[in-house]
């Protein structure tokens, strides 16, 4: 059943809690953790989802905190907080408080939470997308033993990678790092069958997926050995290549589902290697709650020390070209959704400044969206890593630089390898 | 640097990487008697789950071995039906596509020597196209009259012989011999040709994960560890109930009944993990041991006519449904004396549970389908509230819900709301079964992958087995020499004879 609360308060929130599972007629429930999940409106479809989902295996109360972008300066001096309140069948094996913060209430959000959290229950906060540069001490991320991020969602995965290396506090763990988990089980059994030393490792995927830098630095962590970082069109990562003293091995997954493992000396054989929804991500992030050492220890070998091999002259080439169109379409994009905020500040933001900036950042992220379509998320998104609030304002400029700034940069990156 | 040796250390290895999921070394499943109900609703969809979790090692192979004239065409077809129907987790193709590649038919008889020479060839041949490394599971899926013939037709065409970097291990399971003279003989006949450590006896009880939740619900917590002894446990129920009868299954049943069927292994086990002592650690040694001193102190009563009642169910009504008696039913001796029902009254002699009897009970044709195990205290010594303010206060309980809503239930007094002072019983209840259970592994999942890996935790061993028969044996003779079983209408809770054991020690059964 749902009940919806507008203008209320947490206290009346929990009230609601116990009256919608005195209805239902189950007052005790097993829930085992509070997860919340911290996004914007456009993600909170997809997030809630995928947390129902992983609710089937970790019954928990899912907070969905939604922030609300107020758009006159009306508006954010007052604050409101609705609230959506699922128990039952509507929400998975727990219960869901869906809580949309206006105004100034958006800058307070774990005055909302704190009194909504189980007792005495682990706090696992998520951010889909536009996770804070350092979680652990973000309001909201204080009050959670475990802080899920996922850096490909970001603008800029890869210095996104560094900037998390960097604000790594026990807890912390990324949406990236779990998508791997299935190539890395696959590649230590794969050593398991060989009496053979390692000499050097490549590692092959798509541009910008950070997953691929997580896995070619969790394997130089833990071989001690080079290893290169090259790029294909993806899907994913595509194949990892091992040299060692016994002959090469090779795991190849050209179409994102059915790998192949070659070893020397042995017959190839097929092997799934599916890439996972994100409920089932989410749910293996939920089944351990300690801190992931493994995780902060390939992560602290840093992105900057990949690559300290030679990169084959070919296909630095290669990559070089495939960023240069990437970058050009991305231009065009960009340049597409300042005209559009140009054209109808009106429509959105009553024609004062911060209205403008709005808009033009929600067009420039519909333009993502339209470049995502077609395979290149990531060049045409603004610079700006922070707040939804802090992208709004920059984005009108941010679109605008993008033309020159953006451009570059793919060319340089390719450049410098 | 210094170089490493990958087998003995693999860098990718790492104990604090609790991510990487245990997956089973270069290996393939032999299944005899491929075609069997069991093999199809359970084996086959627990190798597709396994393979789906990417718990499987690439070149997994899957031979079947059955009399059926199948191709590999077919073999593979009858899997993918079996798996479609019965697999918990989605079918995906790309994991049937890895698991495909490795599936063999192997057509023969059991004593058609022609076919074991092909399952040899067969097993050379994945050894070279899948890299299983010469390593193999025999799961024999088979009636036990023809578990000496495999397993001497094993050793004859050499397929039980491990070298230095290879395993061959056997897989069996119930029932382990029908009383202890004929287990002793079974595990003579497998020891013969598998090494001990290298047979592994299934009891999927213990590869159910409220039955391992045993162990950590009384060892990981200090809450339970200090009363569960004889100064607060008045005395614990051990229940298997079924609501059916005994189906096709005439001519496996009659003549070993309830009592072998179940007690010797499912309840004996769940009584073990109950009433041992803590293990020094989670090796399968350590478990075993403890295992084995409290089945070897398990005492059985003086008077096995007062505190041992069999039954057989009659004809009734089961949950709206009409249903035959046992006598009626196909195939079965109008003069059967097999039970169906069994009840019986255990003590351990140790210091923890002296004079605190275990009763353990199981029968088809009851209520409804339930397993638990319920450990009842006694009332608290004094009470400061009047007679008629407890008068509805059972006494305390924790009740282990095996199946099939897996849980735990705290059931103690509480005050009824109103101006007076009244107690009655609530149950606080660990909603298990509700949530978690969803994704949790199927026990023969878990079982299996077990074997690959070597990893024998959860698995009876032949002393265990062996001691369990030596408690069941006394009372089966018993129950031969002296009278009839005693008739119960099904859909009831057993017979009144039951009901009557107890209320002789002045307590009463609980209803599941």
């Amino acid at each position: 059943m749902k009940i919806d609360l507008t203008d209320t308060t947490s206290s009346k929130i929990n009230k609601a809690l116990v009256q919608g599972r005195r209805a239902i007629g189950t007052p005790a429930v097993g829930m085992v953790l509070t997860l919340v999940i911290v996004t914007d409106e456009e993600n909170a479809y997809d997030a809630l989802k995928a947390a129902n989902d992983a609710s089937h295996e970790h019954p928990s109360r899912t907070l969905v905190v939604i922030k609300r972008v107020s758009r006159s300066p009306r508006d954010r001096t007052q604050s409101r907080l609705d609230a959506e309140v699922r128990v039952g069948a509507d929400a998975g094996s727990g219960e869901t408080v869906v809580l949309r913060l206006y105004g100034e209430v958006s800058e307070h959000a774990q005055s909302v939470v704190l009194p909504l959290l189980l007792p005495d229950a682990p706090v696992v906060v998520w951010w889909p997308v536009n996770a804070p540069l350092d979680p652990a001490n973000d309001p909201l991320g204080a009050l959670a033993q475990r802080r899920v991020t996922d850096t490909y969602a970001s603008e800029q995965p890869v210095r996104e990678l560094s900037a998390r290396a960097d604000t790594y506090t026990p807890g912390d763990t990324d949406l990236s790092w779990t998508r791997i988990t299935p190539w890395r089980s696959m590649l230590a059994a794969a050593l398991d069958q060989v009496v053979c030393e390692v000499k050097a490792v490549e590692v092959e995927g798509e541009e910008f997926n950070p997953s691929c830098e997580l896995l070619a630095m969790w394997l130089a962590d833990r071989l001690d050995v080079p290893v290169k970082r090259s790029l294909s069109s993806g899907p994913g990562l595509t194949a990892v290549r091992m040299d060692t003293d016994c002959g090469p091995i090779t795991l190849d997954r050209a179409d994102g589902s059915l790998a192949t493992l070659s070893i020397q000396g042995q017959p190839d054989r097929g092997v799934a290697l599916k890439r996972r929804e994100t409920a089932e991500l989410i749910a293996e992030e939920l089944r351990r709650l300690d801190p992931d050492d493994t995780y902060a220890s390939a992560l602290r070998f840093g992105v900057e020390r990949l690559n300290s091999g030679l990169v084959s002259a070919v296909r630095g080439a290669e990559a070089a070209e495939a960023a240069v169109a990437k970058a050009v379409q991305a231009v065009a994009l960009a340049e597409a959704a300042v005209a559009r905020a140009e054209e109808s500040p009106a429509d959105q933001g009553e024609g004062s400044a911060a209205g403008e900036a709005d808009a033009g950042g929600a067009d420039a992220r519909g333009a993502d969206a339209g470049g995502a379509g077609e395979g290149s998320p990531a060049p045409a998104k603004g610079a700006a890593v922070g707040t939804p609030a802090e992208i709004a304002a920059k984005a009108a400029a941010a679109s605008a630089s993008a033309k020159e700034t953006k451009a570059q940069e793919p060319v340089t990156k390719a450049a410098a390898k | 640097m210094s170089p490493f040796t990958v087998t003995e250390a693999n860098p990718l290895r790492d104990a604090a990487d609790r991510r990487l999921p245990r997956i089973a070394g270069p290996s393939g499943l032999v299944i005899f008697g491929v075609t069997g109900d069991l093999s199809r609703k359970k084996l086959m969809p627990a190798v597709y789950d396994l393979a789906n979790r990417g718990l499987l090692p690439p070149g997994f192979s899957l031979v079947g071995f059955a009399r059926r004239e199948w191709a590999h065409e077919d073999f593979a077809q009858e899997v993918h039906d079996a798996v479609k129907e019965h697999a918990r987790t989605p079918f995906r193709e790309e994991v049937w596509q890895q698991l495909i590649q490795g599936m063999r038919f192997v057509q023969g008889t059991f004593d058609d020597d022609d076919a074991f020479e092909r399952l040899r060839g067969t097993i050379e041949e994945l050894d070279k196209a899948q890299g299983t490394g010469g390593n193999f599971a025999f799961y024999l899926s088979v009636p036990p009259s023809s578990f000496p013939v495999v397993i001497q037709q094993l050793k004859k065409h050499g397929l039980a012989d491990q070298t230095s970097s290879s395993w061959r291990r056997a897989v069996i399971e119930k029932p382990f011999g029908h009383n202890l003279e004929s287990a002793e003989e079974l595990n003579k006949v497998v020891h013969e040709v598998f090494a001990p450590d290298q047979v592994f006896r299934i009891d999927h009880y213990l590869g159910k994960e409220t039955v391992q939740n045993i162990l950590a619900l009384r060892f990981a917590n200090t809450m339970f560890e200090p009363i569960w002894n004889r100064s607060f446990v008045d005395h614990v129920q051990i229940t298997m109930a079924e609501d059916i009868g005994i189906g096709g299954r005439a001519g496996y049943y009659d003549g070993i009944g309830a009592a072998r069927d179940v007690i010797q292994n499912h309840l004996l086990q769940l009584m073990a993990l109950t009433a041992m002592e803590e293990p020094a650690s989670f090796d399968a040694d350590a478990l075993a041991a403890e295992k084995t001193k409290v089945l070897g102190a398990v005492r059985l009563p003086k008077d096995l006519g007062r505190d041992t009642v069999f039954g057989q169910y009659a004809a009734g009504w089961q949950g709206g449904e009409k249903a035959v008696g046992y006598l009626q039913e196909e195939g079965i001796d109008a003069n059967s004396k097999t039970d169906t029902y069994a009840a019986i009254r255990l003590g351990i002699d140790n210091r923890r549970w002296a004079g605190v009897p275990f009763y353990l009970r199981t029968g088809k044709r009851l209520g409804r389908r339930v397993t638990e195990i319920a450990v009842v205290f006694q009332r608290a010594p004094h009470s400061p509230f009047d007679h008629t303010a407890t008068e509805e206060l059972g006494k305390n309980a924790i009740v282990i819900r095996v199946q099939p809503d897996e849980g735990v239930t705290v059931r103690f007094g509480s005050k009824v709301p109103g101006t007076s002072m009244e107690i009655r019983d609530v149950s606080m209840d660990f909603a298990y079964g509700e949530s978690f259970t969803e994704s949790s592994p199927e026990a023969y999942e878990r079982l299996i992958l077990d074997v690959l890996l070597g990893d024998s935790n959860l698995f009876p061993r032949t002393e265990e087995v062996e001691l369990s028969w030596k408690i069941l044996d006394p009372i089966e003779e018993y129950w031969d020499q002296h009278g009839r079983p005693a008739q119960y209408p099904a859909g009831t809770w057993g017979p009144v004879e039951a009901d009557e054991m107890l209320e002789r020690d002045g307590r009463s059964w609980r209803r599941p």
